[in-house]
């Protein structure tokens, strides 16, 4: 694996067998990526066309059928953590105790997890909401929660799955600048899978599209916009003319009416 | 972004004059049924339209409860009503609980108990009794202990074990993400999914337990509450039969009201609405 890379995925393929036709279907197809120790990677596409798989087989949840997957090993910390879609907090724990989760899986002791807990429940100003439940929070309050649990592990690279998805136009708005804020804080490697074409510009160094069902990387197109970004700039011309490129790739993978398109 | 939500609804004394009035509606028009209909019971067995060594009377219950618990015997029967109940209802949830979650996790154990299970649970188990007094003899509680446990026990490990078979994948995931060990993958996700289970089966168990300590006593006619029913009920003392219905009934209250201070103890995550409140 060359140097100054965090992850190198080689031809990676994912088949699985549909339990319910007894078909065999092919997920992803021959997905190449190296991504730069830093960077802020996103990858769109259709519903359905696999984007949440691969990110699953960078996690460890699926094995890929075929291919191979390197993530630098950590220094310190872990390899890779996952930030997962709304209401993925253990409903039963404390804010406190879920963010510290990811560490009492490794050993560390209860209280001390809390401790080591307490400064992300800061970077994500979620201070003084220690001992409430999830369902004492909002939608972006729990998934401020749901980013400090995959950063309290310190992970080389933080992999995202739609974790925007659930929030309202306003909040999701919000969380991205905040993502952002706390990206350029924590200097991680980053993931992130999406649907909003919008989101991935706005975060993002590179943007990949995802063609249809089987998943390929149908292009690889990097943002250059200077950061720090304000969300004003979405309303830029360069960003617009990024959306309009984006959009167009996609739309040439949407098929109405399809069951693909209607699958998530 | 400083507003927890949070659905508890304010204390009554917080509310307004309406407010009031509607959380004491439902305690007032529950109480006055009850005082109504036992008022006509009282005035119609003193009128002599209600045969007493039949249908008893109010103040008469309360006498011969009073009368009762006076005796060696009650206490007697109150303990071996009591004890039967205890030891049955505790082994349920002893062997029940632990059957339930191993069961749950391994498939495989599942499959092999399954028909058992079925069979024990679609069975009308109290069809059993004359068999288990054969088994474990007329005198003595063993018994009934047994019809206690055999009543309760399904109720609980048929619960517990679709609670560990329904347990969302997404916290899975998440545990497996963090590569959780087995261990803390059942005791920080499965088990506290489980929990609403468990203590359904233990709230259903105590009602099927309870009707277990009643026929096995009716039918064995040793000793307990339910002799004490069935000897006064032959001696035409309606009063003293229906104190020991009274008794039971107040075992059921208290059983469920501690199963409720459980359930508020284990699920504080849970966001209470004002319907389940009331």
């Amino acid at each position: 694996m060359d140097t100054g890379l965090a992850l190198q995925a080689r031809d990676v393929r994912m088949e699985y067998v549909d339990q319910a036709t007894g078909e065999r279907l092919l997920a992803v197809d021959r997905v190449d990526l190296d991504i730069v120790e830093g960077q802020f990677v996103s990858i769109v596409g259709p519903s359905g066309c696999g984007k949440s798989t691969f990110l699953k087989i960078v996690n460890g949840l699926f094995p890929a059928s075929e291919g191979t997957i390197e993530i630098r090993p950590a220094a310190q910390g872990v390899a890779h953590a996952m930030v997962f879609q709304d209401s993925s907090l253990f409903p039963w724990y404390t804010i406190v105790d879920n963010i510290a989760y990811g560490l009492v899986c490794q050993g560390v002791p209860r209280k001390e997890a809390r401790a080591r807990a307490k400064p992300l429940i800061d970077l994500v100003s979620l201070t003084g909401f220690e001992k409430k439940f999830p369902y004492q929070l909002s939608g972006g309050m729990q998934q401020r929660a749901n980013l400090a649990r995959a950063l309290t592990v310190d992970p080389e690279i933080l992999l995202m799955d739609e974790p925007f998805a659930a929030l309202d136009a306003q909040t999701r708005e919000l969380m991205q600048a905040e993502l952002l804020r706390i990206w350029s804080e924590a200097s991680k490697t980053v993931l992130f899978i999406t649907h909003q074409i919008d989101e991935a510009i706005y975060l993002s160094d590179r943007v990949l599209v995802m063609s249809a069902r089987p998943g390929r990387i149908l292009a690889d197109i990097t943002i250059d916009l200077p950061r720090p970004r304000r969300l004003e700039i979405k309303r830029s011309p360069e960003f617009i003319e990024y959306a309009d490129r984006i959009w167009g790739l996609i739309s040439t993978q949407l098929r109405p009416e399809s069951p693909v398109a209607a699958a998530s | 972004m400083s507003v927890a939500v949070t659905s508890r609804p304010q204390a009554p004394g917080q509310r307004g004059p309406l407010g009031r009035i509607l959380d004491n509606e439902r305690l007032l028009l529950g109480l006055s049924g009850v005082i109504i209909i036992l008022v006509l019971w009282e005035i119609g067995s003193r009128a002599g339209a209600i045969d007493r060594g039949f249908f008893g009377r109010p103040t008469g219950i309360v006498e011969a409860g009073i009368k009762e618990v006076q005796t060696k015997r009650f206490w007697g029967d109150l303990t071996a009503s009591v004890s039967e109940f205890g030891i049955g209802y505790l082994l349920a949830i002893g062997l029940g609980v632990p059957i339930g979650l191993a069961a749950g996790r391994f498939r495989r154990l599942q499959y092999a108990l399954d028909p058992w299970l079925n069979f024990f649970n679609s069975l009308p188990r109290i069809a059993l009794l004359p068999v288990l007094v054969i088994m474990f003899g007329v005198f003595g509680p063993a018994s009934k202990i047994a019809v206690v446990f055999l009543g309760a026990f399904f109720s609980i490990v048929i619960p517990t074990m679709q609670g560990v078979r329904t347990t969302d994948r997404r916290f899975l995931d998440v545990a497996r993400s963090f590569r959780a060990s087995e261990r803390l993958r059942f005791r920080s996700v499965v088990i506290p999914s489980t929990v609403p289970f468990i203590i359904t089966g233990l709230r259903l168990g105590i009602a099927r337990a309870l009707i277990g300590v009643v026929t096995a006593e009716l039918y064995t006619q040793t000793e307990g509450i339910g002799v004490l029913i069935r000897r006064a009920t032959e001696l035409r003392q309606g009063d003293r039969a229906l104190f020991g219905v009274l008794l039971f009934t107040i075992s059921g209250v208290i059983g469920v009201e501690a199963i409720r201070r459980v359930e508020a103890r284990f699920q504080k995550w849970r966001p209470t609405t004002s319907l389940e409140r009331r």
